[in-house]
């Protein structure tokens, strides 16, 4: 059943057009993540969808009802922002029970939902504190908790974890998945870090310049990205990109001056076959040495600098002039200088159309 | 001295070492009396003398009697201190009908500072909550035309105000005065009330709102109680400028509502009889001293409001 849904959502600053159209459905109990760089129009789309800013155009349903004109306390929602926003003057328990003395609830239901809540997120011997005697992790998990005492069915994140540090992200991270897994609510999550795209999300969406480039799962935003914009996103260290010319119909190859690559094993998505394209594999699918002659297409490339990483160790090289990188064990004794054998599948690539940057 | 030379030798050793060590090393030694802390001592004592020697004249002169005045040291500390002159000053010193001294004035001052602070910044908060965080249509020439109000010299609107309060039926009255002087803090403090709104994290506001707070919700119970220090400052702001006021006063009320400053003048100014130096010093003392004491108590908040309003607007 869909959750949240959104009809050909515009908004417009004066005449700057800052979302263009968009449609959006999400379903009961979906993990949404919007991602994309700063400015491309995820978080005004989320404070769209809370009732913070009126929109131009278009309808948002929450849960069945149109909500589009309706106030931010009267959608069912629950946001958590990225600077916490917590009360200064109130006690962790004032800041919780807020929004539910608002809605004038009677109070031992308050005291009934907060206890739920705290125990929840674990913040129970907090209560009495003021947010400024917090740590940056528990403001975050009573804004988190502000949000879910009011029980509701959609929980909105505003970039939650980005003003801490990197160790603590990587626990919120998890309690936020283990919270999702629990309470099984809708969650839509803004946020510029692709891992926690990747690690939370059951869908991404991919914005640029306030349209979703591409909606879908992960695993496919990963893997078959349908445009260069979104192929070079996703993933760090990005995609290698490689200009050349498709050539062939049936058994097609992709050339660069002296290298052939044959594209007998891409699944191509479109039938045509423009000349000029740009091939895309990602530096953990190439591998090297004695598995790389395994592999449909190998080369030799000469490497350029080594950046030992720990686990792994990326490889900086040289394909037929281009920049070429490629990640390997982390225990490889490969050294700058050396010469190596690199091969890949081009299964796994993706192969872009020059001219519309679109996957073939 | 029984191994001279293994002795030096040890010493050359540890001379290497030591010559890392004996460098400098912690803290870098200041000198008490530097050029730079000479000019900065020098300066603020030239210019406390500057500013406190008229006051310390206020205080000595008011404290002696006129004989020993005439006298003429204006600087000598007084031979025989009396503090009939304060008396005076306060309950009997005359001015025109009646000698009743500043006393009057002084509840007079109180009856109308009172109101116009509270009215002022109650109607000048809201404005700048307003302005700040419910960006309203027209909210941009709103406040352009409150703050173009504040460069008009008063003099020019002195006599349209007469016919307005007139109109009123108020001239003359006290309110009429707490009108006006409410109406004239207007600009400057809701710029303060603004700015200072403006730098409050706008997620928290927004918060609020998913929170289902209105408009006086989030004003009494997230705005207000986070701005203590910048109602200080209005409140200093307007205390003093009310207080001090003497143009308002002496053209909107009447004798009987005179406030302070208009008193003050009347009893310095007068043209008969001996000028009572003591006398003025003490009354003019006594005017100030209201605005001095509720900066000196509220000073600290002061600096803080002033300071958390500069960082952002």
């Amino acid at each position: 059943m869909t959750s949240v849904s959104i009809r050909d959502l515009t908004l417009k600053f004066g005449s700057l057009e800052v979302l263009k159209s968009l449609n959006l459905d999400i379903d009961e109990g979906e993990f949404l993540v919007l991602l994309g760089p700063s400015g491309c129009g995820k978080s005004t789309l989320l404070n769209c969808i809370a009732g913070l800013l009126d929109i131009s155009d278009g309808q948002i349903f929450i849960g069945g009802n149109n909500v589009t004109w309706s106030e931010p306390s009267e959608r069912g929602i629950g946001m958590v922002f990225q600077s916490y926003a917590l009360y200064p003057q109130m006690s962790v328990e004032g800041n919780l029970a807020f929004g539910l003395k608002n809605a004038r609830m009677p109070k031992d239901e308050i005291a009934k939902r907060i206890t739920r809540a705290a125990e929840v997120l674990q913040i129970e011997p907090l209560l009495q504190r003021k947010p400024a005697q917090l740590s940056g992790g528990q403001r975050q998990r009573v804004a988190i908790g502000r949000a879910l005492v009011r029980d509701v069915d959609v929980f909105l994140f505003d970039e939650p974890l980005s003003n801490l540090d990197a160790k603590l992200r990587a626990e919120l991270r998890v309690e936020i998945k283990r919270l999702h897994q629990r309470l099984k609510n809708t969650m839509i999550y803004v946020t510029h870090d692709q891992i926690e795209a990747l690690t939370l999300a059951d869908r991404i969406a991919i914005m640029r310049n306030g349209i979703i480039q591409q909606l879908d799962t992960p695993h496919e935003i990963y893997n078959r990205p349908v445009n260069l914009y979104v192929a070079g996103f996703m993933g760090s260290p990005g995609m290698n990109f490689i200009e050349g010319e498709i050539s062939g119909a049936g058994d097609a190859s992709f050339n660069v001056a002296a290298t052939q690559i044959p594209l007998a094993r891409y699944p191509f998505a479109r039938a045509d076959r423009p000349g000029k394209a740009i091939f895309g594999i990602r530096p953990e699918h190439v591998s090297c040495g004695a598995a790389a002659m395994e592999e449909p297409f190998s080369t030799d490339v000469e490497i350029e600098v080594v950046e030992p990483m720990g686990a792994d160790t990326l490889v900086w090289a040289v394909l037929d002039g281009k920049e070429f990188r490629f990640r390997v064990d982390g225990q490889s004794p490969l050294q700058a200088g050396q010469t190596v054998r690199i091969g890949f599948d081009p299964a796994k690539a993706s192969v872009f159309d020059a001219a519309s940057e679109l996957r073939l | 001295m029984a191994n001279p030379i293994s002795l030096s030798v040890t010493a050359a050793a540890i001379g290497t070492t030591r010559a890392e060590l004996s460098g400098p090393r912690g803290a870098r030694p200041k000198r008490a009396i530097s050029p730079r802390n000479v000019f900065i001592y020098g300066t603020l004592l030239l210019v406390s003398v500057y500013y406190l020697l008229p006051l310390y004249v206020m205080i000595v002169t008011s404290l002696k009697g006129m004989p020993e005045i005439r006298l003429g040291n204006i600087f000598a500390p007084p031979v025989e201190v009396t503090f009939e002159p304060w008396v005076k000053a306060w309950a009997t010193a005359c001015t025109g009908l009646n000698c009743e001294g500043l006393s009057r004035g002084f509840w007079n001052s109180v009856r109308i500072t009172v109101p116009s602070v509270v009215l002022s910044i109650a109607i000048a908060s809201v404005n700048g909550y307003a302005l700040a965080n419910w960006r309203f249509k027209g909210a941009d020439f709103f406040f352009t035309v409150l703050i173009f109000g504040a460069f008009i010299p008063y003099q020019v609107m002195l006599y349209p105000i007469v016919i307005l309060l007139r109109e009123l039926g108020l001239f003359g009255s006290l309110w009429g005065l707490v009108l006006v002087h409410s109406i004239f803090g207007m600009p400057i403090l809701t710029l303060l009330f603004r700015n200072y709104f403006t730098s409050v994290p706008e997620e928290l506001f927004k918060a609020a709102r998913v929170d289902g707070a209105g408009f006086w919700g989030i004003y009494f119970k997230i705005m207000l109680p986070m701005s203590l220090p910048i109602f200080v400052v209005a409140m200093i702001i307007q205390i003093t400028g009310v207080w001090n006021d003497f143009l308002f006063g002496v053209v909107y009320t009447k004798p009987d509502v005179y406030p302070m400053t208009v008193q003050l003048n009347n009893i310095v100014n007068s043209v008969q009889g001996v000028k009572e130096y003591n006398v003025n010093m003490a009354a003019t003392i006594i005017t100030g001293l209201v605005p001095l004491i509720v900066y000196f108590v509220s000073g600290k908040l002061f600096v803080r409001g002033i300071a958390a309003g500069a960082v952002k607007g």
